[in-house]
């Protein structure tokens, strides 16, 4: 057999079927299911009389439109309590396991797969969510789907797909001080566009990937979608297996052996054709941030805004424009010491117990500045308890950060966590479009150590400055 | 979902490149549990000014765009959120057909399985045909599904490219769960032979 990549060896072991165009039925071994994206589904499966095959392959939380405030209180946004009773309607109906809103277990559903063992190495995850690559930092095969797909899966466990073309991106090198996987992966997206990866499932290889823990891992795997590919990956190694190991859901005792020796087969083939390969050098590789409304924007902390003066399309150079309009910045002013209203730290990009150390390493015996909301929200019930028994809590209290319940929260801000007009927002969450994180706010993508770093100087600074 | 065989509309030109999900409908508006009625959100934070009145600048907002049905953009139209709220929206409003140079992978997908025809064309022909959607009311296109050609006002044709597999759904208005059901045999065959090859992976059973 011609040598084969991590993204072929999974595909190859999960087509049921090739249709005559080459669309493939794809098997589908998990499937993950929120409170936005499914109503629409399960009232569809309802109308047409289908059942959802594998209640035992689908897991469902309340993610996207949780409030972060005290849970013991009844949810104030009518249409959002709708939405969450109509998830809990549903999985009673469909016989759907599901980790309620007061369930320790209840976080972001990209946190949660992981972090219960529910996501493992070498399977094919769906999700109505875009960042459903997240869990391809496991070497799994994951998919963001719409909401027609979502019912296509709980009907059939499957989804129709055509194989995507391989991109092996590669980061080879060590970091320097202050530069995490946030900053690797946002120097990836400035580097290739927001379509770079269009069609393409990216494997990320390199040392600096394989330096990373699983938790970093999850953050570049997670922004994949902002480089426009279908889905991430990294191939397993010793680093995942521990990992994954005495998880809640993962194979115990023989199981986890046979599995792990399984899982051992599925790293890239020498010789394993990619359609494009992009080699980038760890060392070059600064803290990073991005000034406009799109991810790829993204400039050095201790760079300048550009000028669109330099961008020669004309239809190019006004949206560039339109951006520092909308952003409230000049053409080549220097990025650093701009001020911030409000930080958040959080998401399915960056909310887990290491993103919550790298900041309280920061925030440590430093005050939030005068007139900054500075927010942590950890990704799930589990990292949160972890980050009290640390004492991580503490540390950001101290600050003078508020401490929240888990949840998805400003960075789409579909619960009340949002800014408001022209508020400019350090986040560690995943996008920066117009009005994502409230409309009319203004916000820069970044890691949650800069993010630290700009809630103690109110300004966006460059993270060494404080190390 | 509604067949897509031959459509003749007025198109909307919006040049722009990146055009993302949160832009075509903003996650405020995703707390519903249908998939109707989002059209009057479709392009809020474009359409509307910050007191809720019609920015007339915005060109859905003119004359005889607002019975657009064809939208013409560039580059990566529907980046972002996988959100299917998105093609609900353009439908909602009226929008069957969308032509750009590239289009993100989710967003594509969601669009064919609402009845919506997304047409990728090399960046100068989507210039053109913004050009010519400029005219207005008597520059109509005349998309041909069957034929897999764009008319244009002077009758030139455009040929297009589309997946057979989706060209024949789009034409029949079928949906593809039935069609992935006659292959049930091959699915359970499949589950079978796996749990024997991997009998390790779990099942989700909660206490």
């Amino acid at each position: 057999m011609a040598p084969r990549t991590l993204f072929d060896k999974i595909w190859d072991s999960h087509v049921v079927e090739t249709l005559p165009d080459k669309t493939a039925i794809l098997y589908i071994d998990r499937h993950l299911v929120h409170e936005v994206t499914s109503p629409q589904a399960f009232e569809g499966l309802r109308l047409s009389g289908r059942r959802l095959r594998h209640p035992d392959a689908t897991i469902a939380v309340v993610d996207h439109n949780v409030p972060t405030s005290d849970r013991t209180l009844p949810i104030e946004e009518a249409d959002s309590r709708n939405q969450i009773e109509t998830l809990e309607r549903n999985v009673r109906e469909f016989g759907v396991p599901y980790f309620p809103l007061l369930s320790a277990r209840q976080g972001i559903v990209h946190v949660v797969g992981p972090e219960q063992g529910i996501s493992l190495p070498g399977m094919t995850i769906v999700c109505g969510d875009s960042h459903t690559s997240t869990h391809g930092a496991l070497g799994a095969l994951a998919f963001g789907i719409g909401t027609s797909e979502v019912e296509h899966v709980m009907a059939t466990q499957t989804i129709l797909q055509k194989p995507a073309k391989n991109m092996k991106v590669v980061v080879e090198g060590q970091v320097g001080p202050g530069v995490t996987a946030k900053d690797i992966m946002l120097a990836i997206i400035g580097h290739i566009g927001t379509a770079g990866g269009t069609g393409h499932v990216i494997e990320f290889a390199g040392s600096a990937i394989r330096d990373l823990d699983m938790a970093g891992r999850m953050t570049i795997c997670n922004m994949s979608i902002e480089a426009g590919a279908r889905a991430g990956l990294v191939a397993p190694d010793e680093t995942t297996f521990e990992y994954v190991r005495g998880r809640p859901f993962a194979p115990k005792g023989e199981a986890f052996d046979e599995a792990v020796a399984y899982w051992k087969t599925l790293a890239s083939d020498e010789g394993a054709h990619y359609d494009r390969v992009v080699e980038l050098r760890a060392e070059d590789i600064t803290p990073v941030l991005t000034w406009g409304t799109s991810p790829e924007t993204v400039i050095p902390v201790t760079g300048n805004v550009p000028d669109p003066a330099s961008e020669a399309d004309p239809s190019r150079r006004a949206q560039m424009q339109r951006m520092l309009d909308y952003m409230g910045l000049e053409a080549g002013q220097k990025i650093a010491g701009t001020p911030v209203d409000v930080v958040f730290i959080g998401s399915c990009t960056n909310s887990r117990i290491e993103d919550l150390r790298a900041a309280a390493s920061i925030a440590a015996g430093r005050k939030v500045a005068p007139g900054v909301r500075a927010m942590i929200v950890p990704g799930s019930g589990i990292v949160k308890a972890q980050a009290e028994e640390e004492g991580l809590d503490k540390v950001f209290l101290e600050a003078g950060f508020e401490w929240r319940e888990a949840g998805c929260s400003m960075c789409l801000g579909m619960n009340p966590d949002r800014l408001t007009p022209g508020q400019r927002c350090a986040s560690t969450s995943n996008r920066n479009f117009e009005g994502r994180q409230g409309p009319g706010g203004r916000t820069h993508l970044l890691s949650p150590a800069m993010a630290a770093a700009a809630a103690v100087t109110g300004t966006l600074t460059d993270v060494r400055e404080l190390i | 979902m509604d067949k897509f065989t031959v459509l003749t509309a007025v198109a909307a030109p919006l040049p722009e490149e990146n055009i993302d999900t949160d832009k075509i409908i903003p996650a405020r508006f995703l707390k519903t549990t249908k998939r109707s009625g989002l059209g009057v959100h479709a392009f809020d934070s474009m359409r509307y000014r910050p007191d809720g009145t019609e920015n007339p600048d915005f060109v859905l907002n003119q004359e005889p765009y607002r019975k657009a049905e064809i939208l013409i953009t560039y580059d990566n139209l529907g980046c972002g959120s996988s959100r299917e709220h998105a093609p609900w929206a353009l439908l909602d409003f009226g929008i069957r057909c969308v032509i750009a140079p590239s289009f993100a992978d989710i967003f594509n997908n969601n669009c064919f399985k609402n009845g919506i025809l997304p047409i990728a064309l090399p960046r100068d022909v989507c210039t053109q045909l913004m050009e010519e959607a400029r005219q207005g009311a008597n520059s109509r296109l005349t998309v041909d599904l069957a034929r897999q050609v764009i008319v244009r006002p002077d009758g030139q044709e455009v040929p297009f490219d589309v997946d057979p597999l989706r060209r024949q759904l789009l034409l029949e208005g079928l949906d593809d769960i039935g069609q992935t059901l006659q292959h049930e045999k091959a699915i359970t065959t499949f589950e079978q032979r796996r749990a024997k090859a991997q009998p390790w992976i779990p099942h989700i059973v909660l206490d």
